[in-house]
């Protein structure tokens, strides 16, 4: 089971936890507002942008080029914006916390 | 009488991309009353797109992926109703008939039943096995099966169509030797301009797939060690499956019944309605116009499913909103993701735009005169997004700093200006 935090753009933090699966999708079973997945997780839509807490950000495997190209241009990218359906949830990312960006 | 909210009830028929989001999109915009969801599939909906993608490249099984988890649908209090097809309606007593012999009285009726795909009457079809369309989870299993119990791997398919690649690419992918049959004299062409067809054929062809264009099938025979598939070519192709991507028609018996109007789909005005009160349509069914493209138009795609059930759901609950969404499109196919944003019809030049750094990265824009209308963008989601804000804004891109591959891909650099302009 890993815990997973999203932090909405109203700052509210909701956490879930989960043990498959990618952070879009629970967020989608858990309806986060601003995460919609509307590709179905395949990096076609980009209705999935997080910020991912620094310290989590250095340990995910790094965004493939597709992923890093769609956010190049997205609004309200950053230094730490992925596309959550790229991201598993495993153990690895236990205790994560990410922001919505969009 | 009025029935006060809470006492109302909504159903909503097709359970699929433009249904269930209706659904939930029902629940977050305020419908206080009862969501009836139903469906003929006895699947909890799921994504489509898959089916002919990650789904068919997997040799047997996989899961379907779902639209939404099965609480959700506790949670919002939306009764799925799973395998019960609705086999009659009635827009004066406001009532569906089910095929479990029970009717269903409806206060809104949100008709969101897709499309078939459409079988040529090609002689000898209706006697063949192995002969498949894929639209649903039912087809992609017996695509799977028919691919698994295949002695020579042999495919044909007929249709050069989004289906039809993607369902290429994925069995060839799989170890099966690949025919493409297509009518025209290039693949995609109600889809793609020249230059992205070409591109694409290319790919197939490298790929070892076969494309005989300006080629349909004329007749299939069933022998017993396969099937045989004539063509216009007077060539025999040997196949264990055929698979028929040649489009989809609208499902419109229901809304025949209702009496609303038709024309290639249902009817609907800018609030997706029909022409009966408190009828809807969205999604794959809907015939509507567009305003910003000012023309009518059924599109076929996940966005144009999602965002017409947003729109609708509003319209139902209350709120007036008119249905105004920039449409957009991917498609997967071996190592290369399309991505389309805009509507190109129409278009007076183009320009094309190939990365230097990258192999297979390029991308199309469409203009007219100044005004950028759509852009398709080749395993490039930076064309993409910068395309979409693009269109959005009615930013004047400078199209000669923008065809000059040497220029960097950067926002400050390819705007000219941002105005109003008219894409009608
Ligand atoms: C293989 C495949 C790949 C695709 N790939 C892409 C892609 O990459 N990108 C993209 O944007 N789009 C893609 N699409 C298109 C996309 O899936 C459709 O646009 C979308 O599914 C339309 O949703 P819909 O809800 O309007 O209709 P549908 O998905 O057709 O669903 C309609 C539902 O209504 C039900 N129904 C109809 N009549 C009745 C009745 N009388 N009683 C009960 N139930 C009924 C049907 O069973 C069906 O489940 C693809 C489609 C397919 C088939
Ligand atoms: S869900 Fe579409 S890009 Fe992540």
């Amino acid at each position: 089971m890993a815990k997973i935090t999203y932090i909405t753009k109203e700052g509210e933090s909701l956490v879930f936890e989960a043990s498959s699966g990618s952070l879009m999708e629970l967020a989608v079973k858990n309806k986060v507002p601003g995460i919609d997945g509307d590709c179905g997780g395949v990096c076609s839509c980009a209705t999935c942008h997080v910020h991912v807490a620094p310290a989590y950000y250095e340990k995910l495997e790094a965004p493939s080029e597709i992923e890093a190209d769609m956010l190049e241009f997205d609004d309200n990218v950053n230094e730490y914006s992925r596309l959550c359906c790229q991201i598993p949830v495993s153990d690895a990312v236990d205790g994560i916390t990410v922001e919505v960006a969009n | 009488m009025q029935l006060p909210a809470k006492n109302k009830t909504c159903v909503i028929v097709g359970a699929s991309h433009a249904g269930a989001n209706c659904a939930m999109e029902l629940r977050k915009q305020g419908w206080e009353g009862a969501i009836v969801l139903m469906d003929a599939d006895e699947n909890l909906p799921y994504h489509r797109p898959p089916l002919s993608k990650a789904y068919l490249s997997l040799a047997e099984g996989g899961e379907l992926n779902p639209l939404f988890a099965a609480e959700r649908y506790e949670e919002e209090n939306i009764t799925l109703a799973l395998g019960i097809t609705v086999t009659g309606a009635d827009a004066t007593t406001k009532t569906l008939e089910l095929s479990n012999g029970t009717s269903l009285k409806y206060d809104a009726l949100v008709l969101a039943t897709g499309a078939s795909a459409f079988v040529p009457p090609i002689t000898g079809i209706s006697n063949s096995k192995n002969v498949q369309v894929l639209r649903s989870s039912k087809d992609a299993l017996a695509i799977q099966a028919g691919f698994k119990n295949a002695k020579n791997k042999n495919v044909v398919v007929i249709g050069g169509g989004y289906i039809g690649l993607e369902t290429a690419a994925s069995l060839q992918k799989l170890g099966g030797q690949v025919t493409i049959l297509e009518r025209e004299e290039r693949i995609l062409t109600r889809v793609a301009p020249m230059e992205l067809a070409h591109f694409f054929q290319e790919l197939h062809s490298k790929n070892g797939v076969t494309v005989k264009t300006a080629v349909s099938a004329k007749k299939i025979t069933q022998t017993e060690a396969g099937l045989l598939v004539l063509g216009t070519d007077e060539n025999v192709y040997e196949a264990d499956l055929v698979l028929i991507g040649v489009g989809v028609r609208p499902n419109v018996a229901l809304a025949e019944q209702l009496g609303v109007a038709l024309e290639n789909g249902i009817k609907v005005n800018e609030h997706l309605q029909t022409s009966v009160p408190q009828i809807y349509a969205i999604g794959d069914v809907a015939q509507f116009h567009h305003p910003t493209y000012n023309r009518w138009m059924r599109l076929e795609s996940v966005q144009n499913a999602v965002d017409q059930a947003k729109v609708v759901a509003a319209n139902i609950t209350g709120i007036p909103t008119t249905y105004n969404a920039l449409p957009w499109f991917w498609s997967d196919q071996f190592h290369i993701k399309l991505q389309m944003v805009g509507l190109s019809h129409g278009y007076t030049d183009l320009v094309i735009r190939t990365e230097q750094e990258k192999e297979d990265c390029f991308s199309i824009w469409y203009f007219k005169d100044d005004s950028l209308l759509a852009v398709d963008a080749v395993n490039n989601g930076k064309a993409f997004v910068l395309g979409t804000k693009f269109i959005k804004n009615n930013t004047v891109v400078d199209k000669e700093k923008l065809a000059d591959a040497s220029i960097p891909f950067k926002p400050n650099i390819l705007i000219k200006s941002t105005t109003n302009v008219d894409k009608s």
